[in-house]
């Protein structure tokens, strides 16, 4: 079988791709970013989760955040859904009467560490910086206080010092970046007595949750929650039910929230680079219409006033031929003071 | 002068004081109250909700009803439609106005204010939309700030200076448009991160275009809308030249601001089609949104286009009314009604009092200071030293 | 050498920085041509 020259084309447009694929830095049309090789992740399965709320302590003793207003061991707490705010990095909601399960089923909330992070595109001082270890950290001392991290957040996750009157911070969740600078787990990973969260490697991570979903298909929904959403995200999830049922959105998509704004940011290089183009451009021609009209004007001008003086000659030879040598004095002045005096009508209403 | 005189024997307690006063200074006790138990204190902003009011009037609304100094110079300097020069220095105080009061609204709104500076000079967030923003703007009121300047300088008679910036107002108008144009569209491309949080109706990716040319006719119809309160209020400051060009403003005006909004409501109507949201207008959101698009876009376009025809100025100018409202609602729409739309009522936002509180007193901070220059400076005159040298 | 992007938002924030810098040069010098272009045209600019 011949091979046609277009699939051989296609093959050679192939191994150009894969090559420039080969190095990020390099490549030139089609970019293509897969994140840190080795970044770490943690996986998050729910099937395992009871509610102790462990890890909403732990995280709270880790990161010295303020006491909570009802204690940890209070479960009545989880009656309400919840958000992470200032003073909590991470919640557990339960999820009742879901369709098909007998009893709760709970989901811990907390920042997903995006691999494509839409707080740190957003975020207009570069306060959020995705790390080579997994962590998207946060840094208060550029911080404004602007909130656009909150509004481009799909999952709602930073929350906002709302009561500090002069040094508000944005809070989240930094997967404990000083810990695991230090060797460490993150809080919440080291505590949990069910080990609902598994911290490693996030392709590792995805191996072991393919292999969970693998071996107990009737347990697991067929679906690792961030492997995708939204570029990708450092925290994984597998769960016995649909994820909405657990209050997590399944209609993000997969596009990282940097290429919803990168359209609109690359049209504004064109305004910079054709604007004075155009609207010089614009200003020129209306600028040469007005100096033709200007031409014309004057023309106009001149010829009723060459019109004009012509007019007045022709009077004055009618005039001499009539009359007699005693009065030509006389009339050649009159003469001259009616030119004049068309000359200034004329210019009068030429202007 | 001699106004400055009668108004002296005036009692100071004349109604417009009074009103300004009251709300100044409720504008600063509340003032206190921000910048001493911070947002939580006197806004209804939550972690779901992180902006309000302040973003959605002050920034969005402000920014696009300031769009007539842009829109105004480049019609008169650019476009060589010299009729509209005596428009051009109310337009510009205008705008100059509007935006050094959206920078100081930011300042409440933001958590650390003094730190407003730092995406441009500390650290550059350049994939950000808002840094884009904030960079034009930054830009933009300094352009605004010159072009302003030779009303003052005439006013403080130096003449040199003026001389100086006169001579650069081609270069500003040119680079005022391309400012505008980049933040104007990037406002409504801020919402373009979030297509989960903000209703299909109203996210599009043409957002940045749509706030672009709204921001157009926006303009235009704050001229004339503005322009008929001045006429109201600061009649005695106008001379021969700008009463006599008054008119053909408000129908130049009209006719183009009906033109562009023609283009606007079409485009709308092509987004519906190419984000398939039909099925959407049966909803509540869909006849809001269709209240939207009828009623403060096409009515007015058309209503527009009756007035020109039939010389109409008393119509233009209560469609220009019209036509500023229907920037506020569109505004509203998308930072506040469509923002959150999947989330349940009880976590909506809607503002406290405090918040329009702020809003109203610095509205009010704008009429007087608009209102303290127009008396003195030459904006709706041309300075008697100065005739015809612009 | 050239840098190494591991994240689109890193290669961005580079692009772009280096764009908007750009910019700025490119529009000072538009205004500088445009100047040299028009310099022997009768009286003409600025205004």
């Amino acid at each position: 079988m011949s091979i046609s020259r277009r699939k051989f084309l296609g093959w050679m447009g192939a191994a150009g791709v894969s090559l420039t694929v080969g190095q990020p830095a390099l490549a030139a049309g089609n970019k293509h970013f897969t994140g840190y090789p080795e970044s770490f992740g943690v996986l998050h399965d729910t099937t395992r989760c009871i509610g102790c709320r462990k890890c909403e302590e732990a995280c709270n003793k880790v990161n010295e955040l303020p006491a909570p207003e009802r204690p940890f061991d209070d479960l009545t707490v989880l009656d309400n859904k919840r958000r992470t705010d200032a003073g909590s990095y991470t919640v557990v909601n339960r999820y009742d009467d879901i369709e098909g399960v007998d009893g709760p089923v709970y989901r811990k909330i907390q920042c997903n560490h995006c691999l494509e992070p839409a707080c740190a595109s957003a975020c207009f001082v570069r306060a959020f910086k995705k790390t080579e270890v997994g962590a998207v950290t946060y840094d208060a001392s550029v911080c404004v206080g602007c909130r656009y991290c909150m509004i481009a957040c799909p999952f709602n996750i930073p929350a906002y010092e709302y009561n500090e009157a002069l040094t508000p911070r944005i809070m989240k969740c930094t997967m404990c970046y000083p810990r695991l600078m230090e060797g460490k787990l993150p809080g919440c990973v080291e505590i949990c007595p069910k080990e609902a969260l598994t911290f490693g490697k996030r392709y590792d991570l995805i191996t072991i949750a393919r292999e969970r979903i693998r071996k107990f298909p009737d347990q697991y929904v067929d679906h690792i929650y961030g492997e995708h959403e939204m570029g990708g995200a450092s925290w994984l999830y597998v769960s016995g039910v649909p994820f909405n049922a657990l209050g997590m959105r399944e209609d993000l998509g997969v596009i990282a929230a940097s290429q919803f704004t990168s359209g609109a940011l690359a049209s504004v290089p064109v305004i910079a680079g054709l604007w004075p183009v155009l609207l010089t451009g614009i200003y020129a021609v209306s600028k040469r219409k007005d100096k033709i009209a200007e031409q014309e004007k004057r023309q106009a001008i001149k010829a009723t006033l060459a019109k004009a003086s012509a007019d007045a000659e022709a009077k004055v030879a009618k005039a001499l031929e009539q009359a007699d040598l005693k009065n030509k004095r006389l009339i050649e002045v009159e003469v001259k003071k009616a030119v004049e005096q068309a000359k200034a009508n004329n210019a009068e209403e030429g202007s | 002068m001699s106004e400055e005189a009668t108004a002296a024997n005036q009692s100071v307690f004349n109604p417009f004081n009074i009103v300004a006063g009251v709300i100044v200074l409720i504008g600063i006790v509340l003032t206190v109250l921000r910048f001493t138990g911070g947002l939580g204190a006197i806004t209804n902003l939550s972690n779901n909700n992180p902006w309000g009011i302040w973003i959605s009037f002050d920034l969005l609304c402000g920014v696009a009803l300031a769009a007539g100094g842009y829109t105004t110079s480049a019609a008169c300097y650019l476009f060589g439609m010299k009729k509209y020069h005596s428009a051009v220095r109310p337009a510009i105080l205008t705008a100059f106005l509007g935006y050094a009061l959206v920078v100081l609204a930011l300042h409440y709104d933001v958590g650390r204010p003094w730190r407003l500076p730092y995406p441009i000079l500390y650290q550059q967030g350049t994939t950000s939309v808002l840094f884009e923003v904030g960079l034009c703007v930054f830009l933009y009121l300094n352009v605004l700030l010159i072009e302003y300047s030779p009303a003052a300088l005439e006013w403080l008679g130096l003449n040199t200076v003026r001389k100086i910036v006169v001579k650069l107002t081609l270069v500003l108008t040119i680079f005022g448009v391309i400012l505008s144009t980049m933040h104007q569209s990037s406002l409504g491309a801020l919402f373009l991160i979030a297509p989960s949080k903000v209703h299909p109706l109203w996210y599009s990716t043409y957002l940045p275009v749509f706030f672009f040319i709204s921001s157009i006719f926006a303009g235009l119809s704050m001229v004339i809308f503005e322009s008929t309160l001045s006429h109201h209020y600061f009649h005695d400051k106008m001379d021969k030249t700008h009463l006599a060009e008054s008119s053909h403003v408000t129908f130049g005006f009209a006719k183009a601001a009906c033109w562009i909004m023609a283009g606007y409501f079409t485009m709308k109507v092509f987004d519906l089609s190419m984000d398939n949201d039909w099925h959407y207008l049966g909803t509540s959101y869909g006849i809001w949104y269709l209240a939207e698009l009828l009623g403060f876009v096409a009515l007015p376009c058309f209503l527009y286009a009756v007035g020109v025809r039939d010389k109409n100025i008393k119509l233009i100018k209560w469609t220009a009314f019209w036509t500023v409202l229907g920037i506020i609602v569109n505004r509203f729409n998308v930072s506040l009604v469509a923002f959150n739309w999947q989330l349940p009522s009880s976590e909506r936002y809607f503002p406290h009092w405090m918040e329009i509180g702020i809003t109203v007193f610095l509205i009010t901070v704008f009429v007087i200071v608009f209102r303290f220059i127009v008396r003195r400076m030459p904006i709706f005159y041309e300075h008697p030293d100065y005739k015809g040298s612009h | 050498m050239e840098p190494v992007f591991f994240t689109l938002q890193d290669f961005f924030t580079f692009s772009k920085g280096i764009t908007y810098v750009l910019m700025g040069i490119a529009l000072v010098a538009m205004v500088a041509m445009w100047n040299f272009l028009v310099g022997r045209d009768e009286k003409h600019w600025p205004e």
